[in-house]
């Protein structure tokens, strides 16, 4: 057979592994349907064994110990949404992430637009 | 189930997420805008949207959730660490509406960019914002500096009432794109007075 040729293979090649090769099979999430911006967190006291988890799955582990919402997980560990949607939702069967529906602010917040217009500003 | 967080953790609610979005006709400079103001590289990812009918989630294994899969843009502008400005360009196009209720969930308000050449493309934009009151102004993309039409006339043309701000904008143009959104912000604010008053 003959090796790989590193013409086809370069970074423009884009991904050579399909999106459900990253999530066991699995082509949609279970459970309750979330939004982007819900936050998902790591559960404390989770006993599962972590060497059973995808290397994915390791890395959003990792990513939100410290809440994060779905889409920056997204964003950080480059991967497709619904391929974070799916790898969360099975963690989230596991047992080892929960997820913490988002509050939407809204526009009934004075004060925070105020802090928007102003953080805005100086960027 | 009750959000479990460790002691180093500062908490879900720790973190505000805004949630602005873009929208618009095809090629009216979505993804310039978010790309010109995103701290990080924009992200053009795929979400599967979903048709509101939560109903059906309880039906187990009936496939008959309509759902379709569109291109998105996301950027995110972090004002403080706990406070985070996210940006979604979603399709402007009509055969989407329905679907749109997942994105605006939430958010803060709306661009709608508008090409001046094709100002009927904003349409479907301008009509979803208004029938769900959620707060908008339109960022006329100035591609080449010139504008043909006065933002008076512009305002007309889309029968925006008289409170919603048309602007001027270079969507390339970092500082003018984050104006568009500070006047987002502000005529949200606005809004906020004048339902009190009203």
């Amino acid at each position: 057979m003959q090796p790989f040729d590193p013409e086809w293979l370069d970074q423009e090649a884009g991904p050579v592994v399909r999106p459900y090769a990253l999530t066991g099979g699995l082509t949609r999430p279970t459970g309750q349907r979330f939004d982007l911006l819900d936050m998902v967190g790591v559960v404390r006291r989770a006993t599962q064994d972590k060497q059973q988890l995808a290397p994915e799955q390791a890395e959003v582990l990792e990513r939100c110990q410290i809440p994060a919402p779905l889409i920056d997980l997204a964003a950080d560990l480059d991967l497709p949404v619904g391929v974070i949607r799916i790898l969360v939702s099975d963690l989230r069967e596991r047992g080892l992430v929960a997820i913490h529906r988002a509050q939407p602010v809204g526009f009934g917040d004075l004060k925070i637009l105020q802090e928007v217009v102003d953080g805005l500003r100086r960027i | 189930m009750a959000f479990d967080v460790s002691e180093r953790d500062v908490g879900a609610d720790s973190l505000t997420a805004i949630k602005i979005l873009v929208a618009g006709g095809f090629g009216a400079g979505k993804t310039t805008l978010v790309g010109s103001v995103s701290e990080i590289k924009p992200l053009r990812t795929e979400e599967t949207l979903s048709e509101r009918s939560e109903l059906v989630d309880s039906l187990h294994g009936v496939e008959q959730k309509s759902t379709t899969t569109v291109a998105m843009d996301f950027g995110r502008i972090t004002i403080r660490k706990d406070l985070v400005v996210y940006l979604f360009g979603t399709p402007g196009q009509q055969r989407f509406w329905f679907m749109w209720d997942d994105l605006a969930y939430g958010a803060l308000g709306a661009v709608v960019m508008a090409d001046e050449r094709r100002l009927a493309d904003c349409f479907p934009s301008v009509d979803y914002f208004e029938a769900k009151g959620i707060p908008f102004v339109v960022a006329v993309n100035c591609f080449d500096g010139m504008r043909r039409h006065s933002l008076e006339a512009i305002s007309q043309a889309l029968n925006l009432t008289a409170d919603v701000p048309v602007i001027a904008c270079d969507a390339r143009r970092r500082e003018s794109s984050r104006d568009v959104l500070v006047a987002l912000a502000q005529h949200a604010i606005a809004r906020h007075h004048g339902r009190r008053a009203a």
